[in-house]
């Protein structure tokens, strides 16, 4: 999934600036599963949106919403009569959903209510942690399923550095190394052998080196 | 075998002589005199001067200028490169550069990450490795092309090196990738700094059953302690650093006015040590910030005086 952060109430209310009427427009998506910008968000943020304008002695209309993704038109069209009523959104949705929203609602302002974060999984309850870049051209086959290009401060196709300690990241003890990762799986796999093989100078072009990226699937287009 | 390019590092190595590199860290400013002082300490006891390329991501004057130095003064510089700082296309471009001065030793490098330097909050790069930079200047150099595949006027006649981590883990795994820094065209290799010569001597037995002693000249990487502090430093804060408790020990154990004395005696007993490894064609001095000291380090090493190619 898609991984968010709330942002602070102080950075979304400077946001807020002079606005009498704000949408809270939440996703049930993946930020919904972060616990980042669902329903239960948008209206823990909502609340404390009132308090905190009602301690400024303004008068502010704060709406709440929550529809089923940001990133799809269908569901963005489900809020268009709300929208009149409103002088601005803060969306909850991944940096996707606030800018499709905005595309969709060109006179509306959107702010953003969280910080998009990266594409993760939930080690735990409370705990995500990222697994992949989105490279575009997926090297996992020869990896042992472990990806170096997010796992690696150094995204190294040819790790580890000199810097693996004790199976940890030169950055932090707190991060484990890639490679030291990919070995282990390599080994378990009975496939250490391969570790030898030298990857290729890697093609970034179908990485944000290339610019922005669009798939175009002529057999899905009507 | 003859050599491929007008190197002097790579005359004396495949001459069958020890070498003998040391280097030099380029200033945090724009005074040339800093690094030419140090090169003059240094330049009668050494085959060759490294010069680091942001070390530690600290931003100091650039490696291949502080090179330009060293040539205008007569001297050998090995050129350290790292891929954390500049693309494909920069990294070519600083190669030719190079070697628009003659500069003949390249050293490819990953680079310590950011976050150790004064620029924790910028961006990385790495968009070739380091032993893909080990194939691309074997590229520029061997079949005259650029990586796009055009042709180059003029190829890069450069000799390159990489670096060794005999300590970093998994150590199963530390020999194999010589063998894949070595399959990617290194052709020497200046190995992380020595402290446990049992582990490394256990490394080199593993690199003399693959044969790999006699396809890549490996330099032992010897660093002095100033201090007992420097070594409890090296052995607790300095990724991939292996200090035996007994040296933090020996150093700890030594008055502090003695204690740089101490350390220099460490540094030429492994020389000593590392000159009977069968597999060792040379030495790889780094005196950091203490080059007044590497003559006396060579002599004692039993390494003075350096031949002449």
């Amino acid at each position: 999934m898609i991984v968010a952060e709330r942002k602070s109430i102080e950075e979304i209310v400077e946001q807020l600036a002079g606005v009498r009427s704000v949408l809270v427009l939440g996703c049930n998506e993946c930020v919904t599963v972060c616990e980042a910008g669902g329903k239960k968000e948008v209206g823990l943020l909502a609340s404390a949106l009132r308090m905190v304008f009602l301690q400024q002695g303004r008068e502010v209309n704060v709406g709440e919403r929550t529809i089923e993704r940001q990133c799809d038109t269908e569901y963005l069209e489900e809020v268009r009569d709300m929208m009149d009523s409103f002088e601005a959104v803060v969306s909850l949705a991944c940096g996707v959903g606030i800018q499709f929203t905005a595309e969709r609602y060109p006179s509306k302002p959107v702010y953003p209510g969280v910080n998009t974060c990266f594409m993760g999984a939930a080690l735990e309850r409370g705990v995500w942690a990222e697994r992949c870049q989105g490279c575009g051209s997926c090297i996992l086959a020869v990896t042992g399923a472990v990806c170096p290009i997010t796992r690696c401060a150094k995204r190294l196709l040819n790790g580890p550095c000199g810097g693996s300690t004790s199976g940890k990241c030169e950055i932090s003890k707190d991060v484990e190394c890639a490679w030291q990762l990919i070995i282990d799986r390599l080994k378990a796999l009975g496939r250490l052998e391969e570790y030898e093989r030298l990857s290729p100078i890697k093609d970034w072009s179908t990485d944000r080196a290339g610019g922005p990226r669009k798939i175009i699937r002529e057999d899905l287009r009507s | 075998m003859s050599p491929k390019t007008p190197s002097k590092l790579e005359k004396i190595l495949r001459a069958g002589h020890l070498a003998v590199t040391s280097e030099c860290g380029p200033p945090r400013g724009s005074d040339p005199s800093h690094i030419v002082h140090k090169a003059e300490l240094i330049k009668n006891h050494v085959d060759a001067i490294n010069i680091t390329d942001n070390q530690t991501s600290v931003c100091r004057l650039c490696s291949l200028a502080a090179c330009i130095r060293l040539k205008l003064m007569g001297l050998e510089p090995v050129l350290q490169m790292v891929v954390r700082d500049r693309n494909r296309i920069a990294l070519q471009s600083d190669i030719l550069g190079a070697a628009s001065f003659d500069i003949h030793n390249l050293l490819c490098l990953s680079g310590d990450h950011q976050r150790f330097g004064d620029n924790a909050q910028g961006q990385n790069v790495f968009d070739l490795d380091s032993m893909q930079l080990l194939q691309t200047v074997r590229r520029m150099r061997d079949e005259g092309k650029f990586l796009g595949g055009d042709p180059i006027q003029r190829p890069p006649a450069m000799f390159v090196g990489a670096a060794a981590n005999p300590f970093a883990d998994p150590f199963e795994i530390r020999v194999p990738r010589l063998a894949k820094k070595v399959a990617a065209g290194a052709e020497f290799i200046q190995t992380q700094c020595i402290y446990n010569l049992d582990k490394f001597e256990k490394w080199m037995t593993l690199v003399r059953d693959r044969g790999l002693h006699e396809k890549v000249f490996i330099l032992a990487g010897v660093t002095p302690f100033k201090s007992a502090g420097m070594a409890r430093y090296m052995k607790t804060k300095v990724p991939g650093m292996d200090v035996p408790d007994e040296v933090v020990k020996r150093m700890a154990g030594t008055p502090k006015d003695k204690q740089a004395e101490e350390g220099l005696a460490i540094c030429v007993e492994s020389i000593q040590r590392l000159k009977e490894v069968k597999g060792v064609a040379g030495f790889h001095i780094m005196a950091i910030e203490w080059e007044e000291r590497v003559p006396e380090i060579v002599e004692r090493g039993g390494l003075y005086p350096r031949p002449a190619v």
